[in-house]
């Protein structure tokens, strides 16, 4: 399989209003890593909501890992969405539950025991630096530290697809620069990223290729060729 | 054994949703606990009486002019019965019982030596090998022209047949309470869906299977339900000891006592187990159901 997402003339409207989204047709194939961009209302949210197995499309055809989504039962949808991990703009993070168990929920949804749950969190935990705050409750952690959280939480079960909606829509620029270099160290492990945001410097700080979406209609500017993407051990990041 | 698993990603304790469900639970097992032991009760009576009396005949002489006609008239009748196939034994009630028959009726009457009382004959019948009772009739009434025989069957089947029916109706009592039961549990659990909406979809986007979150729902549901059960069966136990306490001592004459069979105690208390597996069954497919229809 060499595409992860593939678009066909997808259109997508709410009810009976106009179509938000229009004619989107495009691949990602893996490894690869896109910056998603448009004003406000563009249809960013949508097209990320379509690629996370949110929503359907209205028309054409969306295809996640080779399977059109079209032909999935009820019961395939589990199977797709565990290998997409979805950092949401407003993190999304259970508030009755502590960091430590916001970043298992992946796990334990598929059946993990805890022990090993046990094992995989408190590394990447350690590696997003949050070592000191596994028992702390959500509300109690800054924004950049609930942002490390929902990261981890959407990369915990190893995702192949890596959507993030507006990760740095709550950050300054510094913390929106470390995030921008953990989303590369991910992409550089395999995982297919598209990150949709506002943020100029943020797009402007790789040569990364853009989908720009404007009045639901998509266009792609290829800045440079991808850097080949390799496997390497999971360095430390420093602290958000 | 994941399915009964008490950690839960869901924050049921922020639910109010379900706060009254060990209350409603606990009402309707009362009601269904006394339903229950009324239906084994009812059961019980009509067995004791179909039993008792479907193993007796009463052999009616009519009064003669004098002692030495009745005691002829008794003595071929008691020749007849005891040489009848399936007859297992045959007593002449002394006319003293009979008087004490009768007095409900005729009062002080009944006592008058010169009235003259027909001579009862009691007749124990073997179950498996009831005579024919047309023809010990016939040789009754050719011995002792215009004897009669009862074998109870016509006014025994009318009761019977409101027993049942009176069993019947608790049955079906019994049936309704488990759906409104059941109904309660759809409600609670429809609510706690729309409450929790947001951690769902979270928990769908995580690759969680709809099974997985309905065990969280059955379970706790099962809980609750096991708490409510708990209350409702320990005070319809306590209303029924009451009420045997009660019966024995006032005394109701014909009616026989509360004191429930032990079969009867047994199904009381297994409404907690089945009280149980309802609330986690019907939180289970309620869930299901509408995960179903969500993307």
């Amino acid at each position: 399989m060499d595409e992860i997402v593939r678009f066909q003339t997808v259109g997508l409207r709410y009810g009976m209003g106009p179509e938000v989204l229009q004619d989107l047709s495009f691949t990602l194939t893996p490894g690869s890593f896109h910056f998603l961009t448009g004003e406000s209302g563009a249809g960013k949210s949508s097209l990320m909501r379509l690629m996370y197995l949110a929503k359907k499309p209205t028309r054409g055809s969306v295809s996640l890992f080779g399977r059109d989504i079209a032909s999935l039962r009820h019961d395939d949808y589990p199977t797709l969405r565990r290998r997409i991990g979805v950092v949401f703009q407003e993190f999304r993070l259970l508030s009755h539950q502590t960091a430590f168990d916001n970043v298992a929920l992946p796990l334990r949804v598929s059946g993990m025991r805890e022990k090993e749950i046990k094992k995989h969190v408190e590394e990447l935990l350690t590696w997003v630096g949050l070592e000191e705050n596994m028992a702390a409750w959500p509300e109690t952690l800054s924004g950049g530290q609930q942002q490390r959280v929902a990261i981890a939480r959407a990369v915990i079960a190893q995702p192949r697809l890596l959507l993030a909606d507006e990760p740095t829509g709550n950050v300054d620029d510094r913390i929106a620069a470390r995030l921008l270099h953990l989303f590369e160290e991910l992409n550089r492990l395999g995982t297919t990223v598209v990150i949709a945001t506002h943020n100029k410097s943020l797009i402007s700080s790789s040569l990364h290729p853009i989908m720009h979406l404007d009045g639901g209609r998509l266009s792609i500017e290829d800045r440079e060729s991808e850097p080949a993407a390799t496997v390497e051990t999971l360095p430390r990041l420093g602290r958000l | 054994m994941a399915l009964l698993s008490r950690r839960t990603d869901l924050p049921f304790e922020r639910d109010d949703s379900s706060r009254y469900l060990p209350w409603l639970t606990a009402f309707m097992v009362f009601l269904a606990s006394l339903t229950l032991a009324g239906v084994f009760a009812l059961s019980d009576l009509a067995s004791t009486w179909d039993k008792g009396l479907s193993e007796t005949l009463t052999v009616q002489l009519p009064a003669g002019e004098d002692e030495r006609t009745d005691e002829r008239r008794a003595a071929a009748a008691i020749k007849i019965l005891e040489a009848a196939e399936g007859v297992e034994e045959v007593t002449l009630l002394p006319p003293r019982q009979v008087r004490d028959l009768l007095k409900p009726w005729l009062g002080a009457a009944a006592d008058a030596s010169r009235l003259p009382l027909p001579q009862i004959i009691d007749v124990e019948i073997d179950r498996d090998g009831i005579p024919a009772l047309a023809t010990l009739t016939e040789q009754l009434r050719r011995a002792v022209p215009g004897a009669a025989v009862d074998d109870h069957g016509a006014w025994m089947s009318g009761f019977l047949r409101a027993l049942r029916s009176a069993e019947a109706i608790g049955v079906l009592i019994f049936l309704l309470v488990g759906v409104a039961t059941a109904g309660t549990i759809v409600f609670t659990t429809r609510a706690g869906l729309g409450v929790h909406r947001e951690v769902i979809e979270v928990m769908h986007l995580t690759g969680a299977h709809d099974r997985y979150i309905a065990a969280q729902f059955a379970v706790r549901s099962m809980m609750l339900g096991l708490r409510g059960a708990a209350m409702g069966i320990s005070s319809a136990a306590m209303v029924l000891i009451a009420l045997g306490v009660l019966v024995e001592f006032q005394g109701f004459g014909v009616l026989p006592g509360v004191d429930l069979s032990l079969g009867a105690w047994i199904a009381v208390v297994l409404l907690l187990p089945a009280t149980g597996l309802l609330a986690w069954l019907t939180a289970r497919i309620t869930v299901l159901r509408s995960l179903a229809r969500m993307v």
